[in-house]
C-alpha cells in the first residue's frame, strides 16, 4: 500500500491509525463542543431566568430589538455554514481553488454578521439607551451575545488563517480534516445563535 | 511565490513543504527539556510535583487554622488572616492538590495502561501544564501583595465577592487564577477523552480497560461539561467587578442565589471529579495485593459511569437552606440519596476483591484499605445530609467539615497517597521502605482521625464553620483542643511520607519490573519508563492484560516479534517534537492575568483615554499568547521516527522531519 495510491482513495470518514477509526481531531472537536454547550447554557440561563424578573422601571426588550436586522444577519450566518460546507467538501476533494472561494466567502459573511452586531450594538448604546450597566437586561444581553460575537471573531480569524495557510503548499487533501474540525467549530456557533436568537430575540414577540 | 503557483494542485508528498518553524528545542536534559517537554510522563511529575508542593501550603493553612482554634477567645490570627487561611486552605486542597495529582496519575499512568506511547495531543497537553501553573500562581499572588489574599471562601459567594464588599484585587486574582484553572483541567480532559477513545492498542477493548483509565474518562467528562458553569459564574462576576454589569448587584435586580446555582452545578460534580480517580487507583491496588481480579468488574465501571451522571443532578443539596420549595427540595434528597447506591456497590465489590484473596500488606495497601473504611465513615455523614430536614440543622457547622474530609482525606488523598506508594517503582525505579511506609500510614491514619472526628460532635453540638473564635462557656473546648493536636500528629505524618519519598528517590532500594507482580499493562514496562515507553505496541488479549502476558509468553513473545518487524516496516516509531509554544502561550496567559486581574484601572489624569498600563498589560499578554499560538499551528505535529533494537536501545533516527502518521 504505497502512500500515493493510499492519497488517491483518502477515506474522510475513517482513520485507521485510530483505535475507533474516527480522526483524533475529530473526536476532540465534538468533546470540545459539548463542553462549549455548557458555556452557551450557563449564559443563556442565566438571561432566561433574569428575564423572568425584570426589576421595575426596565425598558421593555421589544422596544429596544430590531428583529429585521438580527432576522437578516442570522440568515447571514446560516447562509455562511452552506459555504463552510462546501468549503469542507472541496478540501475533501483536493479542490483547493474551489476551497478557497468557498472559505472566502464564509468569512466575507461572517464579517457581515459582526458588522450588523458591532452596528445594533452601538444601536441600542447611543439610541434606545440599554447599556451593560444601566440594567439587568443591558447585562446579559450584551455578555450573552458578545460572547457569541466572540466565538465568530475567533472562527473568522480561524478561517482567514486557514486560507492564508493554503497558499503555503502544505494544505493537502490529507490535511481535510483540519478544515472538517474547524467546520465543526463554525457549524455550532452558527447552530448555538439559532437558540439565542430563539430565546432572547423571538421569545420577545410571542 | 513558488508555492502558490503549485498549490492549485493536489501536493503529494509534504517533504516538498518546508518546516513553518522559527525555533525547534532539541534539549534532553536541563531546565530547557523541561519548560519544552511533551513527553506525558514527564508532565504527569510536573503536575506531580507542584501538586505536593501546595499539599504542603494548603497543610500550612490548615495547621494555623487549627491553632487558631486549638483555644477559646484565641488571638493568633485575626478574623481578616483567618478569613484567607480557610478561603485558600479549601481553594488550594482542591484545585492545586488533589486535582493535579489526579492528573499526575491521569498522565504518568493511563497512556501506560492502555498501551499507548503519548496522548493524543502532545503539546496540548503541556499547555494544559503551564496554565495550570499560572492559574495557581495567580490565586497564590495575594500573599505577596498588600491586598491579600482572597478571603471570601472557596464557594466564592456572589454579592459578597463583588465590588462593593470586596474590593481589592484579591477577589480579582481569585476569579482569574480559578478560570485558567478550569481552562487547564478543561483543556487536559479532551486530551485525555481523545487518548481513551482512540489511543488504545489493539485488542484493548473498552471493557478490557483498566478501571483506573475507566475512572479518568469518566473523570474527564465530568470536567469538561461541569468547569464551563464555574467558568461563566466567574466571568459574570468579573464582569460586575470590572464592566460594572449587574449580574450580582441585588439593587439593579440581580440574584445572590444564581451564583449558588452556577456554582453547585459545578461544585457537586467537582466533587466526584476529586473522589473517581481515587475509587480507580483503589481499584488498581486492591487486586493487586489480594492477588485476585477486580470482583465486578463490569457493575464497578458501571458504578463509576451512575456516579457521574447522577453527580450533576444533586447541586441543590448544597442549598437546601435557601428555601427552594418542598418539591426541589424533596427531589434533590432523593437524587443524593440515590448516589449512595452506585458507591455502596463499589464498596462492596472492593469487599469482593479483598474476600477469600491472598492479602498482602504492603504501603499501598495500607493506605488503601485506610480508604476504604475511612471513605465510608464519610459517606455515612453523607447520607445523613441528604436528608434535607437533617441538613437544616447540620448546614454551616463543624458536622459538615468532619464529612467532607472524611470524603477527601480519608478517601481521595489516602488513595492518592497509595497510588504514589504503588507507582513510586514504575516511576523511579525504587522502592519505599516498607517499616517508614507503614509508619507514615499510621502517623496520617491516627492524626487523621484524632482531628476530624471529634468535629462531628462540635457540629451537632452547634459550632458554626468559619468563625475565627468561639467562647469558653459554649462546651466545645475539649473537641477543638483534641483536633488540633491531631492535625499536627497528621502533619507529622504527612511530614514522613514526604522525607521518605524524597529519600527513597535518592537512595531507596532498587526495583526490578513489575515488583507488586501486578495485574496491568504498565508494568510490563522497565524502570524507569523509556521515552518510547513501548518497544512494541502489545496485543491485548484479556481484561488484566499483563497477567496474561506472564502466563502466555512463549504467544506473546512471537506475536512481538512480528508486531516489530511491522512497525519498523512502517517507518518505526513516531516521535512528537519539543515545542517551546505551549511554555510561551503559557507566559502570554501569565502576562495577560495580571494586567486583568492585578494592575489598577488608569488614573485617567495620568493616562488619557483609553490607553493605561492595565489595558496594555492585557493586551500585551493577549498577543503573546495569540501569536504562540499560530506558531504552534504553523509548527505542526512533526516528529522523528526512531528505530530500536532487540534491548530497546535506539539504534537509529530518521534524520527527514514528517507528519504524525495519519495514513
Amino acid at each position: 500500500m504505497s502512500s500515493d495510491a493510499a492519497a488517491a482513495t483518502i477515506d474522510h470518514h475513517f482513520d485507521p491509525t485510530t483505535s475507533t477509526g474516527i480522526p483524533n481531531k475529530k473526536i476532540l472537536m465534538w468533546a470540545f463542543l459539548a463542553s462549549d454547550c455548557m458555556f452557551f447554557g450557563c449564559l443563556i440561563s442565566t438571561h432566561l431566568i433574569y428575564r423572568l424578573h425584570p426589576p421595575p422601571g426596565t425598558l421593555p426588550a421589544r422596544q429596544v430589538f430590531s428583529i429585521e436586522l438580527t432576522s437578516f444577519s442570522t440568515f447571514i450566518l446560516l447562509m455562511s455554514s452552506l459555504m463552510m460546507a462546501l468549503a469542507v467538501n472541496a478540501i475533501q476533494k483536493g479542490n483547493l481553488r474551489s476551497m478557497r472561494w468557498s472559505l472566502l466567502t464564509t468569512i466575507f459573511f461572517g464579517c457581515i454578521f459582526l458588522g450588523c452586531q458591532v452596528y445594533e450594538f452601538r444601536n441600542f448604546v447611543y439610541e434606545k439607551h440599554l447599556t451593560i450597566t444601566n440594567s439587568i437586561l443591558g447585562s446579559t444581553f450584551f455578555t450573552l451575545t458578545g460572547t457569541h460575537g466572540l466565538h465568530v471573531l475567533v472562527g473568522v480569524i480561524w478561517l482567514s488563517g486557514m486560507l492564508l495557510y493554503s497558499f503555503t503548499g502544505r494544505l493537502t487533501e490529507k490535511q481535510a480534516i483540519d478544515v472538517e474540525s474547524m467546520g465543526l467549530y463554525w457549524h455550532f456557533v452558527d447552530i448555538v445563535w439559532i437558540v439565542i436568537f430563539t430565546a432572547v430575540y423571538l421569545l420577545e414577540y410571542i | 511565490m513558488e508555492a502558490v503557483a503549485k498549490s492549485d494542485f493536489l501536493a503529494k508528498g509534504e517533504s516538498a513543504a518546508k518546516p513553518l518553524v522559527l525555533w525547534r528545542p532539541t534539549a534532553k536534559t536541563g531546565l530547557m527539556s523541561w519548560l519544552t517537554t511533551v513527553d506525558h510522563k514527564r508532565i504527569g511529575f510536573l503536575y506531580g510535583i507542584s501538586g505536593l508542593f501546595f499539599l504542603i501550603v494548603g497543610g500550612i493553612e490548615a495547621l494555623l487554622i487549627r491553632v487558631q482554634l486549638a483555644v477559646p477567645n484565641n488571638t493568633f490570627l485575626t478574623s481578616a488572616q483567618y478569613s484567607e487561611m480557610f478561603t485558600m486552605h479549601g481553594t488550594t486542597m482542591i484545585f492545586l492538590v488533589v486535582m493535579p495529582i489526579g492528573a499526575a496519575f491521569f498522565n504518568f499512568v493511563m497512556p501506560l495502561q492502555i498501551g499507548a506511547r503519548d496522548v493524543a495531543f502532545p503539546r496540548l497537553n503541556a499547555f494544559s501544564y503551564w496554565t495550570f501553573l499560572v492559574g495557581a500562581i495567580i490565586v497564590n499572588l495575594g500573599w505577596f501583595m498588600k491586598d491579600g489574599a482572597p478571603d471570601a471562601g472557596w464557594f466564592g459567594y456572589a454579592p459578597l465577592t463583588t465590588r462593593t464588599f470586596s474590593p481589592t484585587h484579591a477577589i480579582d486574582m481569585w476569579v482569574m487564577g480559578l478560570q485558567l484553572l478550569g481552562v487547564a483541567s478543561i483543556a487536559a480532559a479532551l486530551n485525555f477523552i481523545v487518548t481513551i477513545i482512540n489511543l488504545r492498542a489493539p485488542g484493548m477493548t473498552m471493557m478490557r480497560l483498566p478501571v483506573f483509565t475507566w475512572m479518568t474518562l469518566f473523570t474527564s467528562f465530568l470536567i469538561i461539561l461541569s468547569f464551563p458553569a464555574i467558568t461563566i459564574a466567574l466571568v459574570e462576576l468579573m464582569m460586575d467587578r470590572l464592566f460594572g454589569t449587574n449580574f450580582f448587584e441585588v439593587s439593579n435586580g440581580g440574584l445572590p442565589i444564581l451564583w449558588q446555582h452556577l456554582f453547585w452545578i459545578f461544585g457537586h460534580p467537582e466533587v466526584y471529579i476529586l473522589i473517581l480517580p481515587a475509587m480507580g487507583v483503589i481499584s488498581e491496588i486492591l487486586p493487586t495485593f489480594s492477588r485476585k481480579p477486580l470482583f465486578g468488574y463490569p457493575i464497578v465501571v458501571f458504578s463509576g459511569a451512575s456516579i457521574g451522571l447522577l453527580g450533576f443532578g444533586v447541586w441543590s443539596h448544597h442549598m437546601f437552606t435557601s428555601g427552594l420549595g418542598t418539591v426541589a427540595t424533596a427531589a434533590f434528597a432523593l437524587m443524593t440519596m440515590a448516589i449512595a447506591v452506585p458507591t455502596g456497590v463499589k464498596i462492596f465489590n472492593w469487599i469482593g476483591t479483598l474476600w477469600g484473596g491472598h492479602l498482602s500488606m504492603r504501603t499501598p495497601m495500607m493506605f488503601a484499605l485506610g480508604f476504604l473504611w475511612m471513605f465510608m465513615l464519610g459517606g455515612f455523614s453523607g447520607v445523613m445530609h441528604a436528608a434535607a430536614p437533617a441538613d437544616l440543622q447540620q448546614h454551616g457547622s463543624y458536622f459538615v467539615v468532619a464529612h467532607f474530609h472524611y470524603v477527601l482525606i480519608g478517601g481521595s488523598l489516602f488513595a492518592l497517597l497509595a497510588g504514589i506508594h504503588y507507582w513510586f517503582p514504575l516511576m523511579f525505579g525504587r522502592k519505599v521502605s516498607e517499616f517508614w511506609g507503614k509508619m507514615s500510614f499510621w502517623l496520617v491514619f491516627v492524626g487523621f482521625n484524632a482531628t476530624f472526628f471529634p468535629m462531628h460532635f462540635l457540629g451537632l453540638e452547634g459550632m458554626p464553620r468559619r468563625t475565627f473564635t468561639y467562647d469558653a462557656n459554649m462546651g466545645w473546648n475539649l473537641g477543638n483542643l483534641i483536633s488540633s493536636v491531631g492535625a499536627f500528629i497528621l502533619a507529622i505524618g504527612i511530614g514522613v511520607y514526604l522525607v521518605t519519598l524524597v529519600y527513597t528517590y535518592y537512595k531507596g532500594e532498587p526495583t526490578s519490573r513489575d515488583p507488586w507482580d501486578a495485574r496491568t499493562l504498565e508494568w510490563s514496562l522497565p524502570n524507569p519508563v523509556p521515552e518510547y515507553n513501548f518497544r512494541v505496541i502489545p496485543t491485548i488479549h484479556a481484561r488484566d492484560g499483563w497477567w496474561y502476558e506472564k502466563r502466555h509468553e512463549q504467544e506473546v513473545a512471537r506475536e512481538s516479534v512480528e508486531h516489530a518487524k511491522a512497525e519498523d516496516a512502517h517507518g518505526g516509531i513516531h516521535m512528537p517534537f519539543q515545542s517551546v509554544y505551549p511554555f510561551l502561550a503559557g507566559v502570554g496567559i501569565f502576562v495577560g492575568a495580571i494586567g486583568t486581574a492585578v494592575i489598577d484601572p488608569a488614573d485617567h489624569s495620568l493616562y488619557p483615554g483609553f490607553w493605561g498600563p492595565k489595558i496594555a498589560v492585557t493586551i500585551a499578554g493577549g498577543a503573546i499568547m495569540v501569536v504562540s499560538v499560530f506558531l504552534w499551528a504553523l509548527e505542526g505535529a512533526e516528529g522523528t521516527h526512531i528505530h530500536l533494537n532487540e534491548d530497546g536501545s535506539v539504534k537509529g533516527e530518521d534524520p527527514h522531519a514528517g507528519y504524525a502518521p495519519r495514513h
